[in-house]
């Protein structure tokens, strides 16, 4: 089966979903990547090399450089002919290009896909990761998907494969970039970070949030999350969130602080490895999945975990 | 003489799913979810789509919104309460089975055409299964530009201004009409329906249409081999104190 993996990048860096995604293909079948950018040639080249890769498709153009879905979607159908499959990491961008494919193709789309069980049979996670779905396809394309935290990413190798440019511009004219407000940070990013803090509703207020988990965070190299509770009430913006409708991760360690545990919630969190809560209520769901629990005052834990750290 | 009033409709799809309050039952036989006597509402993301569009109303840059849901005839209860909430007029598509959101797409693309909106508002993601898919599929459908997951929707004669809520901070885009926009959380707090106008959607129109009377083959396409209930984590340890938690990160740190 031949595959095209969409790459999710932001025209300098691969994303580590990309990574995944096309762990989440090999499995499938033969893997190739299409890079679609501006002044990208960096990100092909990165792809280029790594496993599992057998040919990358760069389509640089001034017309994909806000890589819009229309755009994107009609591209990666030009391409779609000598494919069986196209797979999109499940990113804001590959959930928007993905069904765009799949309808135009006159196939159904199978989401988020945590498990390859067949060529054709899939596993995914419905009702917030409160039941798993295992799902076969007979349609005569596959659109896929990936929970990228549940693939793990290839590496590089030795050599790089070939990069074909793509020529065609695909300009529809049905959206326009006009504006992006991107969040920059020193921390690592939620999707690939191998150690989460997370805050809920209990950390009061922005300053407050910030000043209890962010020397934490700094300490441990951490990434920080929240709850929806957390990002309604302010005390973070809206990227942060974890969960069913937010990010969903699975880091070496998810710490818990002040999050009561609600399903859409641990949906998506609970795959972390190992999972730390801190809680004054002692009946608070989320210690159901702790693998280490506190039930006691976060105010008093966190610097006091802090000061140990430190010893 | 009778003058042309040049209606500005908003279309907005609403689904009937499980409460999200309601924690979901695998049936031990691997065959699905139990929904048997279980409350049913109107996914979350579509009350947020719904309360955009009213409010889009309430600001004289749309004149009427129509909600259209696809599905079984107990699917009316969410019609009704989005009449009750602020809709004009309601369609259920009426189909014996759940549909795919390939056949919903194309189901409402093809109730569409009769009411030729200037903007479709779905949710983001049904909160059953969590698919992803339906506005974009439609808008492709239609040719149609789509603005995911709005935490702002400004609707103009010709245009449509959204921001909208990507991996890494927010993006805003601006799409000719008619178009598809698809809701976050973040975009507004639905009211709530207030027993007087539950009483007076009694009276606006509830259309309903056959799936079969469209002519679209909607057989599902996917095989659901099974459906079970995810492996559970074992619960952990008590710790009794913070430097226990501060041993744990320390030997974490160190494995
Ligand atoms: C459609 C839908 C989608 C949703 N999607 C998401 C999602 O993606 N992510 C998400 O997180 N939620 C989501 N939610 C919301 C979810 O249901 C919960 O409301 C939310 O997760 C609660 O956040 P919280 O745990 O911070 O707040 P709360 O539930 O209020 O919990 C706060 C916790 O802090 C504890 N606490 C208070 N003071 C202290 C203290 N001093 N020290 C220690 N502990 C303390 C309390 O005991 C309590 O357990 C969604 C809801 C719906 C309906
Ligand atoms: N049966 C349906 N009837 C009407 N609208 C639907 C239906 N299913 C999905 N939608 C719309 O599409 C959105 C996304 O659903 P999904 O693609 O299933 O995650 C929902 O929030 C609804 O707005």
């Amino acid at each position: 089966m031949k595959i095209l993996v969409m790459a999710e990048h932001n025209g300098t860096t691969v994303e580590s979903q990309t990574l995944a995604a096309i762990a989440a293909g090999v499995q499938i079948g033969s893997v190739e990547v299409l890079v679609a950018g501006h002044a990208c040639s960096a990100v092909a080249e990165r792809i280029a090399g790594l496993e599992g890769v057998e040919r990358v498709w760069l389509a640089d153009a001034p017309a994909f450089a806000s890589q819009l879905a229309e755009n994107v979607a009609a591209l990666a159908l030009e391409l779609m002919p000598r494919f069986d499959a196209f797979v999109a990491p499940a990113t804001s961008r590959g959930k928007a290009v993905a069904p765009r494919v799949a309808a135009i193709l006159d196939v159904m789309q199978i989401s988020d896909i945590v498990a390859v069980d067949g060529p054709r049979v899939f596993k995914r996670p419905i009702y917030a990761g409160n039941a798993i779905q295992t799902v076969e396809s007979e349609e005569p394309k596959l659109v896929l998907t990936v929970r990228t935290s549940a693939f793990r990413p290839l590496g590089e190798r030795a050599h790089v494969c070939e990069i074909v440019p793509v020529a065609t511009v695909h300009e529809l004219g049905l959206s326009e970039l006009i504006g992006s407000d991107v969040v920059k940070s020193d921390r690592p990013e939620l999707a690939s970070a191998k150690i989460i803090v997370s805050g809920g509703r209990a950390l009061r207020d922005a300053e407050t949030f910030s000043r209890t988990l962010a020397p934490l965070a700094d300490r441990l190299g951490a990434a920080i999350g929240a709850s929806r509770a957390a990002v309604d009430a302010g005390y973070i913006s809206n990227e942060y969130q974890v969960g069913q409708t937010g990010k969903i991760v699975a880091p070496e360690i998810y710490l818990a602080v002040g999050i009561s545990g609600a399903i859409q919630h641990l949906a998506g969190m609970k795959e972390s490895r190992v999972i730390i809560a801190i809680n004054s209520d002692a009946d608070a769901p989320i210690f159901q999945v702790a693998d280490y629990g506190l039930v006691g005052d976060l105010f008093e834990a966190i610097p006091e975990i802090l000061k140990q750290l430190a010893a | 003489m009778l003058e042309i009033v040049v209606q500005s409709r908003i279309v907005v799809l609403v689904k009937q799913v499980l409460d999200a309050n309601v924690r979901p039952r695998v049936r031990p036989d691997g065959s699905g979810v139990d929904l048997a006597h279980l409350k049913l509402s109107m996914n979350p993301f579509d009350e947020i789509a719904l309360e955009a569009a009213i409010r889009l109303k309430e600001q004289g840059a749309a004149q009427e919104v129509v909600a259209l849901t696809v599905g079984r005839g107990k699917a009316q209860d969410t019609l009704r309460a989005a009449l009750a909430m602020g809709a004009d007029r309601s369609i259920l598509v009426e189909s014996e089975f759940e549909l795919e959101p390939l056949a919903i797409a194309k189901t409402v693309r093809s109730v569409l055409a009769d009411i030729e909106p200037v903007l479709v508002i779905a949710g983001k993601q049904a909160i059953d299964d969590d698919c992803h898919q339906t506005g974009q599929m439609l808008a492709a459908l239609l040719g149609w530009g789509q603005a995911l997951c709005a935490s702002r929707i400004a609707l103009s004669p010709d245009q449509v201004e959204v921001d909208c809520e990507v991996d890494n901070g927010r993006e805003t885009l601006r799409l000719p009409l008619p178009a598809v926009v698809t809701t976050d959380l973040r975009l507004n707090t639905p009211r709530s329906i207030s027993l007087p106008n539950l009483m007076k959607a009694k009276s606006k129109p509830l259309d309903i249409v056959a799936s079969s009377t469209l002519g679209i083959d909607v057989r599902p396409r996917l095989k659901i081999v099974e459906v079970r209930e995810p492996p559970v984590r074992s619960a952990g340890v008590r710790v009794h104190s913070a430097a226990e938690i501060a041993q744990v990160l320390k030997d974490l740190e160190a494995a």
